[in-house]
Parts: C-alpha cells; structure tokens; sequence
C-alpha cells in the first residue's frame, strides 16, 4: 500500500552485491558498513554485521529484544569503538573518529529515551545542533562574544525553519522538558536534523505513541527524506510503521543478521518468523 | 550606620567570592569534578601582578592583563596535564589529583617567594569616600569589586545564555554523550570552562588583594574554600546560584565579624551553610536531579 513501484523504492542489487533503492544505483552508498562485530570481554554483542544504506533510503533495522540494534547504533555513531570491521560514511572511513567528528561527518541520531537538553529552552536544543554543524576555530569561538549577532540571527532563522517544519514554531521558547512526549520526540528529531547529517538515525522514535501519532510520524520521516533528500536509518518494533515505510529492512538476532530485504520477503521468511515467534512445534 | 558600613565591605567581599565560586560551579557543571586548586589560581593571579606591576614598575593595565592572561593559560594547562587523563577515571582520583595541584602551586609559589608576606599594593590610589561626616567609609576598592563583578556576572549570563560556546556549555552539563552526538567537542567545551573559571580566578585575585593586601603563597587557600562553600550554598552546579551564594556569604561574614566576634566568623560561615544544607540539600537554587526512568 505504502511501496509505489514506480517511485524507485525497489531494491535492486548494487555493484558490491548490496541491495538500494533503484533511485539510488550509481550514486555512492551514504553508509557502507562492513564486517562489523564488538566483543564485551568475551561476549560478542554484534558480529559480522554488513549492509549497504542508499542515498535517500529509509532502512530499517528490526529484531527481539537485546538482539544488538541500539549497539548497532553506538557502533555507527563511534560511542563504541568497533572490534572488527569498518564503516564507511560517505565513502569515508570512521576509524578513530570521536563521536562529534562522525557527527559533523554526517550521522545524526536519537535515543530510545529521549535525550534533550531538558533544561534548555526548544529553540536552544535545536540550536546547539546548528551551532556543532558550522566550523569555527577555538579563537573565533573566544571572540564570538562580540562578533555574535550575526551569526546569532541566522541561526535563530534556520532554527525556526526546522521547527516549523515540524510544526513546533509555536512552543519555540517554552523548556524542553516541559514539552509533552510526542513533541519531545519530534523536537529530538529537528534536533538531529539541524547538525545538517547524511543519514539520520532514529532508535525507537514510535515508542509510546498512540496509532495516529505512529501515522504521522511516518508521513514525517518521508517528508524529511523527501526534503533533505537524506537517509533514514530506524529501530523499531511497531511493525506497521517498519513494513509501511521501509525500503530496506535489516534483520538481527543475537548479534548477528539473519536476514535483509525489502519489506515482502522479510514478512514471508521462515527464519525471521522463527526470530520472532520461536520455532514450530512439528506436529 | 555601622551597619550599612558592615554591609558595603560584605557586598564587596561576597562579590569577589561570587567571581571565584563562578570558577567552581561551571567547571563542576561542566566537567563534574571539583577542582580544589582553584583558589591557588587566585593566588597565582596576584602573585603576577605583584611582579609586574609592583616589582618590574610596569603601568598596573599592563599588569592586570598579565595576570587574567597568565591565569588563563594556567587554567588549561592544568586541566590539560592534570585533569585530561584521567577523564573517565573515579571522580575520587579527579578530586585528590585536584588537591595535588593545589599543594603543587602553593609550593611552587613557596619556592619561588619565600613565605614571607609581600604587602601589594592597590591598583587605585584614592582616599576613601567619607559620608555623613565621616561615619560612613567607602573604599574605592569596595567600589570598583562590586562593579567589575557585576559588570563580569552580566556579561558571564549573557554568554553563556546567547552565545554558541555558552549553548554548548549547558548542553555539555546537561548530557555529555547527547551532546557529542549532537557534534560538540566536549574536550574543547571543557577547555574553555576552565579558561574562563581562571581568568576570572585572576580578577577575583587583583580585587581581593587590593582590599586585603597581603600575599602569601595561601592567599588563595581560605578565599578559595570559602568561595567553594558558597558554590555550595547557592546551589552547585547553578551559576545564579554561584553568584546568590557569594555575595550572601560576603554578607554573612562581615555581620558576624562586625557584630558578633572575628574569631568566630568564619564557624558562623560554616554554620550557616549546615543549616542550610540541611533545610535545602541542593542549595538555594540547586536543581533538583532528575532520575532518568
């Protein structure tokens, strides 16, 4: 219902043997992750994890619960330093990059509990995402006491504009914490949005969310794809919402992927039923 | 009229507190760690204008910028040899490493000017206002503390409400790994906290002096616990906080030395801070912590 054959949301195999939305071929993947694996102490939490994310694919990264996607994530965003494996960012590797380097390089994400700046005011949390996303020496920063106005202005301006596309212009300067749930995730994700990434990453972004605010949430991450024109990369267990907008969905379970593809096969395939329901009981 | 008299000279003294507790509150904020040589960069602070200006003769402005600058640069040194390592560590080892550096630059200081107390000299040479023939003495020191320091607490609120670092500042105390996510350098973040802690060190440092003006290498060791009782008492953590407390500890201190003993000042200091403490644990304008569900 929701996949139209004709907007190039089929998957078709990429060069390397990965699968991106036709609309995507000949373009570079904005994330290439090969390989991937991290071991705590003896445990291996995600092994052998490989996938192929397009220009402005929405992918989806499914499985039970502790099947490692919210590790997935640090990974990618370099809170955890890989084991094995590389990632590559636009064509560009990670490797030995902070977390606020991979941010300006072009990932953003949220939390599965949300994390605002609670005591900072909405259009300060969105803000301070702006701010990371303009370059500026230390020594400018020091000086930007006095030279501030200006850039002060621009950001006021792009900051209302991301929030107005998210419809929250108009509790712009009420406390972040204050907001109610469906508006701090939303403010979470304008927040991500204004460090201007490649490919947004949202952990969880329907959970405690009624159907009709599911519904709008994901009329929300087309909109941003279709504006920005960037990837999407999602957590979820709503599976409405992953089947409905998904291109691309990735299968975990303990660590390691049992299964990818577009949204039909996953549905059909035997080993993610098992995945997910536990193995029949033959009769 | 005594009283007005005790309360200019506790607004003077409490304003310098509220400068060097700004020190204490913002790099707890920012990097959660109490850094107890503090206090010694006040010291530090006088101890180059002392050089500059009373020893070398330079014009005092030439003095005063040696000192906020020196301090500065001391702050991140410190914080970059001392501190930086042990990011992630205990917040135990953070501490005693922060008791270590305090000794370290009072010895230092020790070796380098002896023990014996220097007497500075006052950036203003001004006999004081006398009011109401002569039962009211303002100092021009008192006067130009209260001012700067005010002068420094308005435009401290202003940057770091306004401006991109000061943002990044708050978002940093609030949740450090959201904000690297979000892109900001936290190191730099952290850098900065501890420039701008000590150069105000440097200015509480050149004020306090000029009001009581004896250098020692512990100048800074009382001013600086006193100041970190007033971080506390106002709320650790809260800049207003940091500046409320200050002044009210300034206040406290020169009531009771005008009116109840010297001796017993500082005890009735302490005192108060353990009721408080003990009616508000947060401090006067601490945050409530809020436990993540």
């Amino acid at each position: 219902m929701f996949n139209d054959p004709n907007d190039g949301s089929r998957l078709v195999p990429y060069p390397s043997g990965a699968l991106v939305p036709e609309r995507d071929l000949g373009k570079t993947p904005i994330l290439e992750v090969r390989h991937l694996g991290i071991d705590f102490g003896g445990l291996t939490a995600v092994d052998d994890f490989s996938l192929t994310i397009g220009r402005t694919e929405i992918a989806g990264l499914i499985g039970p619960n502790g099947a490692g996607k919210t590790t997935v994530f640090n990974l990618l965003t370099n809170v955890y330093q890989p084991t094995r494996g590389d990632i590559l960012l636009d064509g560009y590797s990670t490797a030995g990059k902070t977390t606020a380097q991979v941010n300006r390089m072009g990932i953003a994400r949220t939390f599965q509990n949300i994390r605002l700046f609670d005591k900072m005011s909405v259009i300060d949390n969105v803000k301070v995402g702006l701010n990371s996303s303009t370059k500026e020496s230390f020594l400018a920063c020091m000086t930007h006491l006095f030279g501030y106005r200006k850039a002060e202005k621009l950001a006021q301006e792009e900051a209302m504009r991301l929030l107005d596309f998210m419809h929250m212009t108009d509790v712009a300067y009420d406390e972040a914490g204050s907001l109610p749930y469906g508006a701090q995730r939303r403010l979470e994700i304008v927040r991500a949005l204004a460090t201007k990434p490649g490919i947004l990453l949202l952990d969880e972004p329907a959970a405690g969310m009624n159907p009709s605010e599911t519904a709008e949430l994901m009329e929300n991450i087309r909109k941003i794809r279709d504006t920005f024109q960037i990837a999407v990369m999602l957590i979820e267990h709503d599976m409405n919402l992953v089947m409905g907008i998904c291109e691309g969905i990735c299968v975990l379970n303990y660590g390691k992927v049992i299964a990818k593809g577009a949204p039909e096969d996953i549905k059909s395939n035997p080993v993610v039923i098992e995945a997910y329901l536990g193995k029949k009981k033959e009769a | 009229m005594q009283f007005l008299s005790f309360l200019i000279s506790g607004l003077s003294l409490g304003s310098v507190y509220a400068l060097i507790a700004l020190g204490y509150t913002m790099v707890y904020g920012i990097a959660k760690m109490l850094n107890f040589a503090h206090g010694d960069v006040i010291m530090v602070g006088a101890y180059i204008i002392y050089v500059v200006s009373t020893m070398q003769g330079l014009p005092v402005w030439v003095g005063i910028l040696a000192s906020v600058l020196g301090c500065t640069a001391l702050g991140m040194l410190i914080e970059r040899l001392a501190y930086k390592p042990l990011r992630g560590a205990q917040s135990l080892a953070v501490l005693i490493t922060a008791i270590g550096v305090s000794y370290f630059l009072q010895n230092a200081a020790l070796l380098i000017f002896g023990s014996s107390p220097k007497s500075f000299s006052s950036i203003i040479n001004r006999k004081p206002i006398r009011l109401f023939s002569g039962d009211l003495v303002i100092s021009w020191e008192a006067i130009l503390t209260l001012s700067v320091s005010i002068l420094i607490m308005i435009a401290l609120t202003v940057f770091i409400s306004k401006s991109k670092q000061g943002k990044a500042m708050r978002a940093v105390s609030e949740d450090r790994a959201a904000a690297q996510l979000m892109g900001i350098n936290v190191n730099r973040t952290i850098t900065l906290t501890f420039a701008i802690g000590s150069a105000l060190a440097a200015v509480a440092g050149i004020l306090l002096c000029s009001s009581y003006p004896t250098l020692t290498p512990y100048t800074g060791a009382m001013p600086g616990i006193k100041a970190f009782t007033a971080a506390v008492f106002g709320g650790i953590g809260s800049i207003p906080g940091a500046m409320l407390g200050g002044v009210l500890i300034g206040i406290i201190q020169m009531l009771a030395n005008g009116y109840i003993s010297t001796q017993l000042s500082d005890a009735i200091v302490f005192a108060v801070l353990i009721i408080v403490l003990l009616v508000k644990p947060t401090g006067l304008l601490g945050k409530k912590i809020n436990e993540k569900v």
